[in-house]
């Protein structure tokens, strides 16, 4: 939008325009735009866009109960359709009820346009009733933000802002929009030949390092895949275009906590997630490779554990889209600039090409030590006939949902960690969880974004007690709309993950881990207008997970379990990759010994 | 084993890499709140700043040059360009350090009060340093000084003996030399 952005030529544009007002334009650029469903939260400051969405037909206003719930239900929509997720909330609180889903949007890389009414432009800087610097707080949780002063730029700014959303590494634009201005009245441009003045991602690698790269896989020994949310943010074929890149070289492959779905658990080249509670064949052969092939994943603390000790003697090649990636944390050998899914397509090119195979003798004995740790059996736990292992349920929960149109959302702690190490994803946009800022809270509202975009699917929030409470008034929404996600709360009474730190880290203090007062969650959800579901028993689980799939409507499932499992195979915060902590037969002083004092400075 | 990676949050012993400074151009559109946005990069990652100038360079365009003084390691050099890179209204970087030579100046404005020899010995070093006097009364001086930060900072050292009251400084503006120009 170049060119359109000169006044001149604006004003030329504005005599053919239509002319409407900021409120009209808001929700006709929105429709221009595409968007089907956003989710809002009304006040003073963005009245009169409520006004015009009362009056149209062409978006789903989906109202919630706090603007947090909005934040995260765009981002289950958007990562579970590949689509934007539209937020529109008020002014001052408004606004600072959505910083939290903001940056979560941005850490995850999430794209969400979200519109932010303010205060008039005459009362701005006069600390007015319900004014908050919205831009000036929101300016380092978005990937960029605007205060839109004149009404003539309003419909350009918003079309800018689906771009910039979208473009590149996605992730969250705030728009804010002064009530005068919603209703002043102006040019509608429409979102024809967006073209960023500045912002244009790169999209092809250099062929030059595609190739090096595509020599240097050809010639690996130990090789590994490393791949992240990259690819899934980069839709759908990209996801097809790994397979084939995978299933062509016949090489091992891991994934972040993000990235899982692009690949099929099912494979047998699947060596399941990789990282702090990955497996142990992953984390193993992450740390003993000589190549790896990091595509869209961006080496997080979580996944390197101790960065001197990260896969020390491997070349590294990695791909992505954010050149600030690169380099950051890991020191790579070949990086490639570019989308990950047109960089792929190019290896995969570069790869028919070459006339050479991989030493099949290297690899047959890299899959032989591979099979070696999984004949570990990392994931194993100890089966109890009283009590039901959280482990279990998940597993449970797999099996009877495996074979539906199923879409899972967490919230953040132990049960997602379980859920990941658990529940295998055969397909991309099936997973939604709040990876790099840890959202307790994220799951329920984004199950209900999901369900907004997917009406018949099953759409399941795997939960901890713990963190289903804070955002948990989205029930609510989910009865107005009858949207009927299932709530799977595991049951410990504790926050899981910050008891089990406790007792790595601080001598089994469990200072306010523990929940006295739980609340009765089969009566809130019948409160609600929902159905509670309660089970505690191993041999009753199945059933009641039935009953809950086959119940109309959203359901809460209190599923009561062993309160004080810990999540393994575990690195412990300062150690490499292979000093892994292993489940079953790790004692609880070993549990408490396994960080060092350095360890304990670390998060 | 052992090889120091560029930054983490697993840093068990501190990064021993030497510190270099280096000066960055950054091509910016001049929209409201581009340099907060740049500076709250620069605070928010943990980056230093050592001096900072910011000016609209060519108003058709709505173009502003930001001139940036920064220190750190050759690995967080290298991201400090990267990082700024990715920000939406940012036309083009350029690390002046690494493309050669860049020519560095500033201004500074010196406030000398004083009487008798002090006064002559002023004059003296002013004139030495070709700084211009732009305020005179019976017993102060304001000189006028521009150039290397290191010349600024001698003729300030110069005076400080003599009767120095106040410095301003506009921190340090860079281009770079031959017929080249930084991409818009």
């Amino acid at each position: 939008m170049n060119i359109k952005a000169e006044s001149e030529t604006m004003t030329a544009n504005a005599q053919e325009a239509e002319m409407m007002t900021g409120a009209e334009i808001v929700l006709r650029a929105l429709k221009d735009q595409g968007v089907e469903h956003m989710f809002g939260y009304p006040g003073g400051a963005v009245l009169p866009i409520y006004d015009e969405i009362f009056q149209q037909e062409d978006v789903e206003h989906i109202l919630v109960r706090h603007e947090q719930g909005a934040t995260h239900a765009a981002e289950g929509y958007a990562r579970s359709t590949g689509k934007c997720g539209v937020v529109l909330v008020t002014s001052g609180p408004g606004a600072t009820n959505a910083v939290t889903g903001l940056t979560d949007a941005l850490m995850d890389s999430i794209p969400m346009v979200c519109i932010t009414g303010q205060v008039p432009t005459h009362l701005i800087g006069n600390d007015a009733f319900q004014e908050c610097d919205t831009v000036g707080i929101t300016r380092p949780c978005t990937k960029h933000n605007y205060l839109v002063k004149d009404v003539n730029d309003l419909a350009r700014i918003l079309h800018e802002a689906f771009y910039v959303a979208t473009h590149g590494r996605p992730g969250p634009v705030v728009v804010d929009i002064p009530k005068d201005v919603q209703f002043a009245t102006g040019a509608y441009i429409k979102p024809d030949n967006i073209e960023h003045k500045t912002y244009k991602p790169r999209m092809e690698g250099d062929a030059s390092a595609v190739e090096a790269a595509v020599e240097v896989m050809m010639n690996a020994k130990r090789p590994v895949f490393y791949t992240g949310g990259g690819v899934i943010n980069s839709g759908p074929d990209a996801s097809n275009l790994l397979r084939q890149l995978v299933r062509m070289t016949g090489y091992p492959i891991t994934s972040t906590l993000m990235g899982l779905g692009a690949y099929p658990a099912s494979d047998r080249q699947w060596l399941g997630m990789l990282g702090m509670h990955g497996t142990y064949e992953a984390n193993m052969a992450m740390h003993d490779c000589d190549v790896m092939i990091c595509l869209g994943a961006r080496f997080d603390d979580r996944i390197t554990g101790r960065t001197d000790a990260f896969s020390p003697d491997s070349i590294k090649i990695h791909v992505d889209i954010d050149p600030s990636s690169i380099n950051k944390t890991i020191k790579v050998n070949i990086p490639i600039v570019g989308d990950v899914g047109t960089v792929m397509a190019q290896m995969i090119r570069a790869w028919k090409a070459r006339s050479g195979q991989p030493d099949e003798h290297a690899l047959q004995n890299w899959w032989n030590s591979i099979n070696t740790w999984r004949n570990v059996e990392c994931l194993k736990y100890k089966p109890n006939k009283h009590v039901i292992m959280p482990q279990y349920a998940i597993e449970r929960l797999y099996e009877l949902t495996k074979d539906r149109d199923t879409y899972i959302t967490t919230e953040v702690g132990q049960h997602q960690m379980w859920a990941a190490q658990f529940y295998r994803f055969e397909e991309p946009n099936r997973w939604m969880t709040s990876g790099g800022l840890g959202t307790m809270g994220y799951g329920l509202p984004s199950a209900l974004g999901v369900q907004v975009a997917h009406r018949d699917a099953l759409v399941i929030d795997i939960a901890g007690d713990a963190s289903v409470q804070m955002v948990i008034q989205e029930m609510s929404s989910a009865v107005q709309y009858e949207l009927p996600f299932k709530i799977f709360i595991l049951n410990n009474s504790h926050m899981g993950m910050v008891r089990q730190w406790q007792q790595l880290l601080h001598g089994n203090r469990l200072s306010h881990s523990y929940t006295e007062a739980m609340p009765d969650f089969v009566k809130l959800a019948e409160a609600y207008g929902g159905t509670g579901i309660r089970c505690s028993k191993p041999d009753e689980l199945d059933d009641a997970i039935q009953k809950m799939i086959d119940t109309p409507g959203p359901v809460i499932f209190d599923c009561v379990v062993a309160n004080l499992a810990n999540c393994f195979p575990m690195i412990p915060s300062g150690k490499a990759h292979n000093e892994m902590l292993l489940g079953e037969d790790v004692s609880d002083e070993e549990v408490g010994s396994a960080i060092d004092k350095e360890g304990k400075m670390l998060v | 084993m052992n090889t120091q990676q560029p930054a983490s949050a697993y840093f068990l012993e501190d990064n021993k890499d030497p510190i270099e400074k280096h000066t960055l151009s950054i091509v910016v559109d001049n929209e409201p709140g581009v340099l907060a946005r740049v500076i709250g990069l620069f605070s928010g990652r943990g980056y230093n700043i050592e001096s900072l100038t910011v000016s609209e360079t060519e108003h058709e365009a709505h173009v502003s040059r930001i001139t940036i003084v920064t220190s750190g390691t050759a690995e967080v050099l290298v991201q400090i360009k990267a990082q700024l890179e990715r920000m939406v209204p940012v036309h083009s970087v350029a690390d002046l350090t690494v493309t050669g030579e860049a020519i560095e100046r500033e201004l500074a404005l010196i406030k000398v009060a004083g009487e008798g020899e002090h006064r002559m010995e002023a004059l003296r070093l002013a004139d030495a340093f070709r700084a211009r006097v732009v305020d005179v009364t019976q017993n102060s001086f304001v000189f006028e000084i521009t150039g290397k930060s290191r010349k600024v900072e001698q003729f300030i050292s110069l005076m400080q003996p003599i009767g120095l009251t106040e410095v301003v400084r506009t921190g340090v503006t860079a281009i770079s030399r031959g017929p080249e120009a930084l991409k818009v």
